[in-house]
């Protein structure tokens, strides 16, 4: 169970309409507990890949460090990352599970049709490593 | 030096989200992090002893795969090393036939 609050549901899923119709991503930090994770703040990142924006997202390390950086100092942990599907599925693709690498963290999905976000989905990457990880569907509760 | 766990390979170390190692480079103080913490090297590394094209490390605010003498580098006690796996993805798009 990945908790959230309403205000950063809202806030992720605006994010992937203003960046529409190309991808866009972020960083979701919380804490880890034994009933899931559990988000505090979302940070929108920048999207590296000019190159192709509108199917594929990238987070520069950089960009990373300094919001891992901030996290610390506010007592919390990277758990897990955000990014839009424009007019596609909110489902992980074959590419999101090839560069999925943070085992434990949740991700999560958004679709958007014409510039309006739709479905949010959260997947958790399972496993202890590259040779046995798999996404399994995460539920979502939104805390109002 | 300290060197900075990213989340996911805390299962390996004990849950400590900083270790504090010795090393005068890059290479040594790895060497020790992966040494005291034995898990950690398959995570890190491929089996050839390469670091895994997904890890990212830098040393304070330089990756290393772009320091002249990269895991050689030279490291002060006060420097920070972090461990940063990548994060990329991208939906997948349906693929039309093209009929001739």
């Amino acid at each position: 169970m990945l908790k959230l609050t309403y205000a950063d549901y809202q806030a992720l899923r605006a994010h992937s309409e203003d960046t529409y119709p190309h991808e866009c991503c972020g960083v979701l930090l919380g804490n880890a507990t034994p009933e899931g994770n559990h988000v505090r703040r979302t940070v929108r990142a920048g999207n590296t890949r000019s190159d192709r924006a509108h199917d594929r997202y990238n987070i520069a390390p950089e960009e990373l460090i300094r919001i891992q950086r901030e996290a610390r100092g506010l007592g919390l942990d990277i758990v897990g990352f955000y990014h839009s599907h424009p007019d596609c599925p909110a489902q992980w693709s074959k590419t999101d599970f090839d560069e999925a690498h943070w085992v434990g963290c949740s991700y999560i999905i958004t679709r958007v049709d014409k510039a309006k976000a739709t479905v949010t989905n959260s997947f958790l990457l399972t496993g202890t490593g590259e040779e046995d990880k798999q996404f399994i569907d995460e539920p979502i509760e939104i805390e109002v | 030096m300290k060197i900075h766990i990213p989340t996911p390979l805390r299962a390996y170390t004990s849950g400590q989200a900083t270790v504090s190692v010795p090393g005068a480079t890059v290479g040594q103080a790895l060497e020790q992090l992966v040494g005291a913490y034995p898990d950690l090297r398959q995570n890190l590394y491929t089996g050839e002893g390469k670091l895994r094209s997904f890890v990212n490390i830098y040393l304070n605010d330089d990756d290393i795969r772009y320091l002249p003498a990269k895991e050689a580098t030279a490291t002060a006690e006060s420097d920070e090393l972090t461990i940063i796996p990548s994060i990329a993805g991208g939906c997948q798009r349906a693929v039309i036939p093209i009929c001739n």
